[in-house]
């Protein structure tokens, strides 16, 4: 995968820790961005591998979040399903630098399309 | 001891003297450039004719040390690292109290600020780094300091001879050891810190909530979440105002917010710089006769604020200087906290969760955490407080990344159990303990007592807790206990843990948490999982809510609600719908509306295009397909019509259904409707274990369903019949009689009081329903009908509760609080690339 360009989405105080916000995408797919416990930001498509439920709703703990629809747990790192449930989010690279956070450019399109 | 006054003459830095060697020119006398030249010396002591200068008027101290000096434990003598002699010994020439002001790299000189010139052959930049100021009014007034150097510890000891009150700004490590030393020497301290939890760069929450509550212990104030508006004086400094307007009385003020790379003269030199100087994998920046190192410097795309880096790059910059190139890789870091009697460790990652697996022990008692992460067999990161003897053993199997699983049955519990014998069996390492050897330390059980007892016929953990204490109170001995069980009793004992706990997170079930946090006064979830020894970092989704609710009912008024632990629905106030938009249900008292209510929710209808609009089984009406984005809007239309929110979303008291009663009904017997509106604006917006419905029916032919809710009142014409533990859900369950009252204001008490018992007793998400068939009739009986004082103090404690629960959430989001909650992050333009790499 081409890994480029970054794109500041905004400001990582901004993301309530153990909680998520969201970042629309033109003509695409909205993108959940995490920040856990421990000061992490991941960035997630906002959908659920079960019934698409928008798991920036949901509980983050430890590095999971749990579906707000049908409670299925979904890793962060991965976007695979945890547990006994199968299935997977795509997940896009992002990165935070002074404060900011930065998704991929190229990933989040291609993620997102 | 005076270090003032130069120790060379202008002669012996700009001139060779006939010294034929090339000259080394140092630019700063901290630890960073004493220690390159110590480097040097080591390998080739004869090489370079060598110069440095200071901007302080010391030799070569231990800055990291100052934290020390400042808490009264250490002299400045005592962190002194090179004392003249050494300079004099190794021929080093020593200019202090006179910064370099200027490079000139075309020349090969550099300018002080006294005017004094010197060649380089080679020069080092080892400037470190500066204190950054926060840009608020008021900065620049005397008595705001920093805390970098001697002269700054000077200053907070001088102002600490005096007294009064200090705030420090910053709850970092250098913010909280200033804070230490200011309170030792008597001052009365708050410290300020931006974020919500102490040190979140090194610590994790459980770690930084144990390290609060100390540092509270030693009388120290500290705010979290606290943003600095301006520091507030005349000719001196007299407080800190914060933005949410407190003042803070401060006759000194220590801003400890962090540290800048020092890269001024070397910018102005037209060194390439980016976060810091940039320099090579020898040190060396974009010009060759030009090194750098320490604080200052950026390599790889990294700069670094810790001490132990300076050590590897220091030797990578003498190999190169002596002509044999080695080449640093960058650090792996880790910190101490030096505050003394809190010992705190941080290195690496210290997350849960994900690819990464967490190693967790806590012992309440002593207050001990530790945490290593470990990934794929290697640990990644360690947390410990509390008992930080393994650090620097954990630190070095990371930095080396040794397989650990041979040893990770025993690593948390340190090096001397992990490697003692090399006992990889944790039974065996249970049965080489001695008989004396203390298992529970909360009530000081040893291993000989464990197995008597065992042996004495108690062969479950049960029975042992009951028997002789030991696991009985925070818990964290249980495995050890259990292996004590299984050693005993051999294939006996099969395993147990027959309590139904809260979650996979603990060991503890529902009714020992809540007793607990009543029992010793817990206030946070922080606190209750390390306290009660969870073993997650930050528990899951099922403990969370649950502890957030059990602390709210324990705690009316004084627990701040923790939003992150809240399901979607209470979060957002509106019920998440299977497309991800929120349904919206306002309050109808009693099932009771108006024409301009009914007028209010139809323009919302049509404003917001919702797709559909339903009645609901509690008398109200659901408007359907509402966007998160819209949900203040029309929050707000619907306020403005004099409507709040139902709470169709919440575990909570959901309607009050009523029939028309007395006032219309032939066969009503009391106003049914008038009682509803009643009890609905008494118990509206309290949280329960789960929903909570209502109903009350003006004549046994009990139109309102009364007999399926969790709270039913039927009216007769002698009084009214209280009902309780209905359900119309999966399991239809009618309700149990309760008792028969002779008034309205009898319903209203004891519904408060029945409702209370359920809040403090029922376990999270248990209807009233199973919990009355969990408990007995008999039991709710004898709390609500046979003890009156009891009753009333229910019923009191219910009403306390109401005074901080019936505030409208919906005109809170309406007017603004949380928008967040409502608002994407920001947008994402893929035209606008930021930076390319």
């Amino acid at each position: 995968m081409y890994i480029g360009e970054w794109i500041d989405v905004g400001p990582i105080a901004a993301i309530p820790m153990r909680g998520a916000r969201t970042v629309p995408v033109a003509g695409g797919e909205e993108v959940a961005l995490f920040r856990t416990g421990d000061n992490q930001v991941f960035a997630l498509l906002n959908r659920c591998p079960h019934k698409h439920g928008p798991l920036s709703q949901g509980i983050v703990h430890g590095h999971a979040v749990s579906c707000p629809l049908h409670n299925w747990r979904i890793s962060l790192a991965t976007g695979e399903a945890l547990g006994e449930d199968r299935g997977c989010t795509p997940t896009i690279p992002v990165k935070v630098t002074g404060g900011r956070v930065l998704l991929c450019r190229a990933s989040t399109l291609k993620a997102a399309a | 001891m005076d270090f003032q006054g130069q120790v060379v003459s202008d002669d012996d830095t700009d001139d060779a003297g006939g010294d034929p060697r090339p000259h080394l020119v140092v630019v700063g006398n901290g630890m960073a450039g004493c220690r390159a030249i110590e480097e040097l010396l080591d390998r080739d002591p004869g090489r370079y004719r060598v110069t440095i200068f200071g901007a302080e008027p010391h030799v070569n101290y231990n800055r990291i040390m100052l934290s020390p000096v400042l808490a009264g434990e250490k002299t400045f003598e005592q962190i002194v690292i090179n004392d003249r002699a050494w300079y004099d010994d190794n021929g080093i020439a020593l200019v202090t109290d006179d910064p370099i002001v200027a490079i000139d790299r075309a020349e090969r000189t550099v300018r002080a600020r006294s005017g004094r010139t010197a060649r380089y052959d080679k020069l080092l930049i080892a400037t470190g780094s500066d204190p950054f100021i926060i840009p608020v009014p008021g900065k620049d007034l005397p008595g705001v300091i920093s805390f970098r150097d001697m002269k700054d510890v000077d200053h907070m000891l001088a102002a600490a001879d005096k007294g009064g009150d200090a705030v420090v700004i910053g709850g970092g490590l250098l913010g909280l050891e200033a804070a230490h030393g200011l309170s030792l020497r008597g001052m009365k301290v708050t410290v300020l810190h931006l974020m919500p939890t102490l040190m979140e760069r090194q610590l994790d929450e459980a770690a930084s909530w144990l390290l609060k509550s100390a540092l509270e212990a030693r009388g120290q104030t500290i705010l979290t979440g606290a943003d600095t508006a301006e520091i507030v004086g005349e000719d001196a400094v007299e407080g800190v105002r914060l933005k949410d307007g407190r003042l803070i009385p401060a006759s000194l003020v220590v801003m400890a917010v962090g540290i800048r790379p020092s890269v001024a003269l070397a910018r102005e030199a037209g060194l390439a710089v980016g976060r810091a100087i940039q320099v090579d994998d020898h040190m060396v920046t974009s010009d060759p006769n030009v090194l750098a190192v320490g604080e200052c410097v950026e390599h790889d795309g990294q700069v670094y604020g810790l001490v132990a880096p300076l050590w590897e790059m220091c030797r990578a910059l003498a190999d190169g200087l002596v002509g044999k190139p080695s080449g640093y890789r960058g650090s792996v870091t880790s910190t101490k906290l030096k505050v003394s009697g809190i010992d705190v460790f941080s290195a690496g990652e210290f997350g849960g969760g994900g690819e990464s697996e967490d190693i967790v022990l806590r012992d309440a008692s002593r207050g001990v955490y530790k945490r290593v992460v470990v990934r794929d067999d290697r640990i990644v990161g360690a947390v410990l407080y509390g008992d930080t003897a393994d650090g620097n053993w954990y630190f070095d199997l990371m930095k080396k990344g040794e397989d650990i699983s041979p040893v990770r049955d025993l690593l948390i519990f340190g090096q001397a159990f992990a490697q003692g014998g090399g006992q990889a069996d944790p039974k065996a390492a249970v049965a080489a303990l001695s008989d004396d050897a203390e298992i529970c330390g909360c009530n000081g059980v040893s291993k000989g007592k464990v197995v008597a007892t065992i042996e004495a016929g108690a062969c479950t953990l049960d029975a042992v807790r009951a028997t002789c204490k030991a696991s009985a109170s925070c818990g964290s001995c249980t495995g050890l206990v259990e292996q004590l069980l299984s050693l005993t009793l051999g294939d006996e004992y099969g395993g147990e843990r027959v309590v139904r706990t809260l979650c996979k997170c603990t060991s503890f079930g529902h009714a020992d948490v809540r007793r607990e946090i009543v029992a010793q006064g817990m206030k946070s979830i922080p606190e209750v999982m390390q306290r009660m020894s969870w073993s997650t970092p930050d528990g899951c989704a099922s403990c969370r809510p649950a502890l957030n609710y059990y602390l709210l009912c324990a705690w009316p008024g004084e627990y701040q609600d923790d939003q992150q632990s809240r399901f979607v629905n209470e979060r957002m106030h509106a019920n998440i719908q299977k497309d991800g938009t929120y349904s919206v249900v306002p309050r109808m008292w009693g099932g009771i509306t108006s024409s301009r209510e009914l007028r209010a929710i139809a323009d919302v209808v049509e404003k917001y295009n919702a797709p559909m609009v339903k009645v609901t089984g509690g008398q109200r009406l659901d408007i359907f397909g509402i966007r998160k984005e819209d949900l203040p809007a029309v929050w707000a239309d619907l306020n403005a019509a004099g409507m709040v929110s139902g709470h169709a979303y919440g575990k909570s008291l959901r309607t009050v259904k009523t029939c028309v009663g007395s006032e219309w009904c032939r066969f009503g017997t009391q106003d049914s409707t008038g009682l509803g509106v009643q009890i609905e604006r008494m118990t509206w917006g309290s949280w329960m274990p789960h929903k909570f419905k209502i109903a009350v029916s003006g004549c046994p032919r009990n139109c309102a369903e009364a007999t399926i809710k969790d709270f039913g009142v039927v009216c007769v014409d002698s009084g009214y019949e209280l009902h309780v533990g209905g359900n119309g859900g999966i399991k239809v369950r009618a309700t149990d009689l309760l008792c028969k009252v002779a008034t309205e204001q009898q319903a209203l008490d004891y519904c408060a009081a029945f409702i209370q018992l359920y809040r403090e007793d029922a376990h999270y998400l248990e209807r009233t329903a199973p919990w009355i068939e969990r408990v007995g009739l008999d039991y709710i009986k004898e709390r609500i009908v046979e003890d009156e004082v009891g009753r009333e103090a229910l019923t009191a404690r219910f009403l306390y509760s109401q005074s901080f629960s019936q505030e409208d959430p919906w005109a809170a989001r309406a007017a603004g609080a949380e928008r967040e909650q409502h608002a994407h992050l920001g947008e994402f333009r893929p035209l606008e690339a930021i930076a390319a790499e």
